[in-house]
């Protein structure tokens, strides 16, 4: 029983202290950011003030990053809800390659897909847009999204719907207006963790766009430089490292019994 | 009729996943595996005229296939992946068992371990390179003055560190997972028969949520031999230690030496692919068992 209490406290502190150690650090002054007290002393907003100055573009990086995240996970719902109604409830022939083909597409290496698309995207004059981040980032969303919404559909029950076909709605009216509803919950946790993998997205962002305007807040907060050239600015790196996870660990808070099943869901059945 | 009706409704549903699957996918697959053959730019032909555009190359770009940098790149991924996706099996399973049957402060415990996981991979390799300064947390805890974020050994550790951190609590989860569908009257079985706690864990524990565990390892697998993200932030581009073969083809396709990119992104892919087979046919990963189960029950309630 100690034994599991030390464990349990030892998995908290594992998970957090590095974490905490980012937030205390983001704290101090430039002055002491090399201190090793377990809070800052004295606090200070220095490095936040630092983060939102003209000419980091930190603000809109972070607008440029919700933007893209937000808008893959609404194309990717949309295109991947109907697709997991029908892995999960028809029965079709060529279905299990379908599934098949989805998850080995998850497998992907984004490094691969780069390559051409980078040069088609020269060719079209995509570089630096939104759309260039967009409709690469579908290609691990998608697949994500889809099989995790199948999983959720298979777990509803299959009486609701065959109900409303025996009173006469179509396959396709059953899953709008009976299952779609159902699986409202579903659809949301899987709305969430396919936004944390597109905001926390990188080799695409940072291989499709150069321009800060356009810029992702992973890839803004990569590339700060202090104000001398070789002078890397930790502090700032902080603050800005805490206020990009922010949304995510209070999506996290709010959210947890949610996501985790949805991120096991996938790997159970 | 009805069958043929399904198939169509079926195929339209589905239909449009495909579609952008195969933009975003099959297209630059295809095109990536076909540029790998061809080299473009100005050269000049055997009569010294000025040649433009894409021209058959054969194997030429895969001569940097043997090449140092490619077999280093190949080696420092293949080395992160056995290191880290180890060594995330071992304390995921330890972090589950610990969980397991955890009543008090459950919600807590649950809410701090997907910290790791959603902190952004290029946020975490800031944190750890700000925790691994030479002045940082990590010299003054252990007393050393390691380098650590500069180009050598080191920074394969700090790399890996840094992975395992972000990576172990979510393995943890995936297991966790499968021992709560374990039932509770197979342990008192085998309390009952003598077993010891040892005995349960490698007789019990272990073959019984071996699914689950081979389906995470499987996901973390492909996700290590990919890896790009991390040592470019925690490290930086360009570094021999760490440079991974994604970090390889980003480097070549930012330099528009499109040509060997994509047959080294080729090379990348064919060596997933071959441990994702091999992995799925040996140990049996069964992504789509529960298809499968359900094809049975369908076809055995027709019989």
């Amino acid at each position: 029983m100690l034994l599991r209490r030390a464990g349990l406290v030892g998995i908290a502190l594992y998970c957090l202290v590095p974490f905490s150690w980012m937030v205390v650090s983001s704290f101090r002054r430039t002055s002491d950011i090399y201190d090793k007290s377990p809070v800052p002393m004295p606090w200070s907003l220095e490095n936040y003030a630092a983060v939102f100055a003209d000419g980091m573009g930190f603000g809109r990086a972070l607008g440029n990053s919700l933007l893209v995240a937000s808008v893959t996970t609404l194309v990717t719902l949309l295109v991947g809800t109907m697709t997991a109604y029908a892995l999960a409830r028809l029965t079709f022939r060529g279905k299990n390659l379908v599934l098949a083909l989805i998850i080995a597409v998850s497998m992907f290496p984004g490094a691969l897909l780069i390559v051409p698309l980078l040069k088609l995207f020269t060719t079209i004059g995509w570089i630096n847009t939104y759309q260039a981040m967009i409709v690469p980032s579908m290609s691990f969303a998608l697949p994500l999204t889809v099989w995790n919404l199948t999983v959720f559909f298979r777990q509803l029950p299959l009486e609701l719907e065959q109900a409303a076909m025996i009173d006469g709605c179509s396959a396709f009216a059953a899953f709008r207006r009976v299952l779609l509803p159902l699986a409202a919950p579903g659809v949301f946790t899987t709305a969430i963790i396919a936004f944390i993998c597109t905001w926390n997205e990188f080799i695409i962002a940072v291989t499709m766009v150069n321009d800060q305007a356009t810029q992702t807040a992973t890839v803004r907060i990569a590339q700060f430089t202090g104000a001398a050239k070789f002078d890397t600015p930790f502090g700032t790196q902080m603050a800005a490292g805490v206020l990009v996870t922010i949304p995510l660990v209070l999506l996290v808070l709010f959210f947890q019994r949610r996501i985790v099943a949805g991120l096991t869901a996938g790997a159970l059945k | 009729m009805i069958r043929t009706r399904q198939n169509l409704l079926g195929w339209g549903m589905v239909s449009p996943t495909l579609v952008v699957l195969a933009l975003v996918v099959f297209y630059p697959l295809v095109a990536a595996m076909r540029e790998s053959f061809y080299t473009s730019g100005q050269t000049l032909d055997a009569d010294g005229f000025v040649v433009e555009g894409e021209r058959f190359a054969g194997a030429a770009n895969y001569a940097g296939v043997l090449g140092e940098r490619f077999l280093n790149a190949t080696f420092n991924t293949t080395l992160f992946t056995v290191v880290t996706v180890a060594m995330e099996v071992v304390l995921g399973v330890a972090m589950a068992l610990v969980m397991h049957r955890a009543f008090r402060g459950r919600a807590f415990l649950r809410a701090s371990i997907l910290v790791p996981w959603a902190v952004p991979t290029a946020v975490s390799g800031l944190m750890w390179k700000w925790i691994f300064q030479a002045d940082g947390v990590a010299n003054a805890i252990l007393g050393t003055q390691i380098l650590w974020t500069a180009d050598g050994v080191w920074a394969k550790l700090a790399v890996i560190v840094a992975d395992v951190w972000k990576t172990s609590p979510f393995v943890g989860l995936l297991v966790l997972a499968g021992l709560q569908i374990i039932p509770a009257e197979v342990y008192e079985a085998a309390r009952v028969d003598g077993a010891s706690a040892w005995q349960r864990f490698w007789r019990i524990t272990l073959p019984l949520v071996k699914p689950a565990l081979l389906v995470a390892v499987l996901f973390r697998l492909m996700d290590a031999l990919r890896v790009f993200d991390l040592p470019y932030v925690l490290i930086g581009p360009r570094k021999a230690s760490v440079e991974t073969l994604s970090g390889l083809i980003w480097d070549e396709a930012t330099r528009v030496h499109y040509g060997p990119a994509s047959a080294y992104g080729t090379a990348l892919f064919v060596y997933i692919a071959v441990i994702a087979f091999v992995f799925v046919k040996l140990l049996g990963a069964d992504l789509l068992s529960d298809v499968r189960a359900r094809k049975k029950e369908s076809r055995d309630a027709a019989a």
